[in-house]
């Protein structure tokens, strides 16, 4: 009780002038830092809703100032953009369920301190975060595999990430306590059963953290796509989106019947609108998910 | 003598009984072994297996003939010094150091000092919101954000407008100028990892017992005198453990955002060793020499890290192995 009334003064204790003016200071900057990090994002939002004309006088914009709709309309009717949405969601989904698969049991696997040749396996692992055999050889095996152009090519290799992996173990050491284990294995409980009955319902976090982190990097993939795929048919979204956007092929979306200017006024708003429409799903569930995305990089910190 | 015999004998049935014990557990851990197996099928195949193809680097590779058939390259560096007889090779390796360690010297302390910055503010809801806000950008793909730059950066965007009405004078091409590239690569890095690398640093931060600020409070120390000898000596550990992956990687520079922000008028800074390696493996289908170059990439970035991590372990008993 004296202890806490001794420390009340120390809190309310008034703030010097030298602190008051770092306050201050701390709060511009960090609403400058703000600002450089949301206007990007919100003019590109702005601005494919507004009329080419207005943007391409390159003037800040704030709101929409003339809204132009066409780039939307010739967006959602482009069906290409369409297959290629679908093929993304198609491989983040069977590529984050497979990546669960072998990060899950595997984490906790190497968490636990009595499995023998411990050491040596988790070295096996996080030797792939050093060093590699880089992308000729691995685009030679992929070929050897017979999965050269396929949906495979797209989520195998990348279905285990060593720093995930890591991460994941780190969780199950510090989150399943060694009594449950002991207790549990008293109770003659094998280690499938404790694996699937008893840490895997106390480690929902983790789960959704690792799927978060797996999905993510399976929906952003675009350079696997370029090495591994070859049909135009079974490319994802980001491929797609930098053939239109950094390879100007947009000006091809329009309908034939469009007149030329109008044809050059959409392409140049289209790369707005696919931008949106791609970063879109992503953005749109963030503000749920991006407590579990800090938790998981902090339990890397933890232990590297 | 005699008592000699007996306790190497005595001892060689000690190795064995712990040899029996040791299978024993072995076995007895089969489960967890179960376990491993998907992920160690995926360590063989997509990483083991690959590292095993590197032996290319040293054959004439067909792939007729598959990586055991073909012959080797006589002499068996052909392919090495095919690379450094080159141009394309000073190149290439300068501007994938330089892009590197100016990353290092402007892009690394910026993470630490924001969540330094983001530790003195005492709202919790404003801090809350301004963290995340700041790892947001780390969400966008390499696609989405090379997009951004070019529309934001081009001759009719924004910051040419800006540009032009403060000077006076004619846009600049900035996505196209060589000079440009660097400070556009390592801009747009600082924007989408800088929240994202400075949550690490936030917990180390967090971590810290309030008992060392009462104390500072009570001497009268300034804010910026608690940063200056508590905050910043306590999250060194994390700094220095991050700064040796950072090095760790120095030759394993984002290819693919660098391969995106390519075009004709930038390829003299912007072409690194691994795009130079994409380009002449999978373009023009010269295995060999591609995978050649690949293992010098690899072999140097693996003995920076090393070196990097005996240093840090030499000097402040921090390592990653």
């Amino acid at each position: 009780m004296k202890q806490t009334t001794e420390r009340i003064p120390v809190h309310n204790m008034k703030m010097s002038r030298a602190d008051k003016r770092f306050t201050v200071i701390l709060f511009i900057i960090m609403f400058l830092v703000c600002a450089v990090i949301v206007y990007p994002l919100y003019y590109v939002l702005v601005a494919s809703l507004t009329d080419p004309v207005v943007v391409n006088s390159g003037k800040m914009l704030f709101y929409p100032e003339k809204i132009y709709l066409k780039g939307y309309a010739t967006t959602l009717a482009y069906q290409p953009l369409w297959t290629s949405y679908k093929n993304t969601i198609v491989y983040t989904f069977v590529g984050t369920v497979i990546a669960l698969i072998c990060t899950i049991p595997a984490g906790y696997a190497l968490s636990r301190r009595d499995l023998p040749g411990r050491r040596g396996l988790i070295f096996v692992f996080t030797f792939t975060m050093f060093f590699s055999g880089g992308i000729i050889p691995l685009y030679l095996t992929i070929k050897s595999l017979g999965i050269y152009n396929s949906i495979w090519a797209m989520v195998l290799p990348v279905a285990v990430s060593a720093y995930n992996l890591i991460v994941c173990r780190s969780f199950f050491e510090s989150s399943v306590p060694d009594e449950l284990l002991e207790a549990a294995k008293v109770d003659g409980c094998s280690d499938f059963h404790f694996f699937f009955r008893i840490a895997i319902p106390i480690s929902t976090t983790i789960i959704a953290v690792m799927a978060l982190f797996y999905a993510t990097a399976m929906w952003n993939q675009f350079f696997n796509a370029l090495m591994f795929l070859q049909d135009d048919s079974k490319m994802p979204l980001q491929v797609i989106l930098r053939n239109l956007v950094l390879m100007n092929q947009a000006d091809q979306m329009g309908s034939s019947g469009d007149a030329m200017v109008t044809k050059q006024k959409l392409a140049e708003q289209l790369k707005y609108c696919i931008v949106v429409v791609a970063a879109a799903p992503l953005m749109a569930v963030y503000p749920f998910i991006q407590k579990y995305f800090a938790k998981g990089v902090t339990i890397g910190a933890v232990k590297g | 003598m005699k008592a000699a015999n007996g306790q190497m004998a005595v001892s060689r049935e000690l190795r064995a009984e712990f040899r029996r014990k040791n299978l024993k557990k072995v076995l007895r851990s089969w489960q967890l072994y179960v376990l491993l197996i998907p992920a160690l099928i995926w360590a063989v195949v997509f990483a083991y297996y690959p590292m095993y193809g590197l032996i290319i680097a040293f054959k004439d590779y067909k792939i007729r003939l598959g990586i055991l058939g073909s012959p080797w390259a006589n002499p068996w560096n052909k392919y090495f010094t095919q690379f450094f007889s080159t141009s394309t090779a000073v190149n290439t390796i300068k501007n994938t150091l330089v892009i590197s360690l100016e990353s290092i010297v402007f892009a690394f302390p910026i993470p630490v000092i924001f969540a330094l910055l983001l530790n003195q503010i005492q709202n919790l809801k404003a801090r809350k919101t301004i963290q995340t806000i700041s790892y947001a950008p780390y969400f966008m793909s390499n696609v989405v954000v090379v997009s951004i730059i070019t529309v934001f950066f081009s001759a009719t965007g924004v910051i040419n407008h800006i540009h032009t009405t403060l000077s006076g004078g004619s846009p600049i091409l900035f996505t196209s100028l060589p000079r440009w590239f660097r400070t556009l690569y390592i801009g747009s890095n600082i924007w989408q990892t800088m929240g994202f690398n400075a949550v690490i640093y936030i917990a180390a931060l967090t971590s810290i017992s309030p008992d060392y600020y009462e104390a500072a409070k009570i001497d009268g120390a300034t804010k910026w005198q608690m940063v200056r000898y508590i905050d910043i000596p306590m999250i060194m550990p994390t700094v220095i453990l991050m700064l040796i992956l950072q090095i760790g990687n120095i030759m394993n520079v984002g290819y693919e955002k660098a391969y995106l922000m390519q075009n004709g008028s930038n390829t003299i800074v912007s072409e690194l060793i691994s795009t130079y390696v994409y380009k002449v493996g999978l373009q023009t289908a010269q295995y060999s020499f591609a995978t050649a170059v690949g293992l010098f990439n690899s072999l140097v970035n693996f003995i920076i890290l090393i070196i990097a991590n005996e240093i840090a372990k030499k000097l402040s008993d921090i390592s990653i192995f």
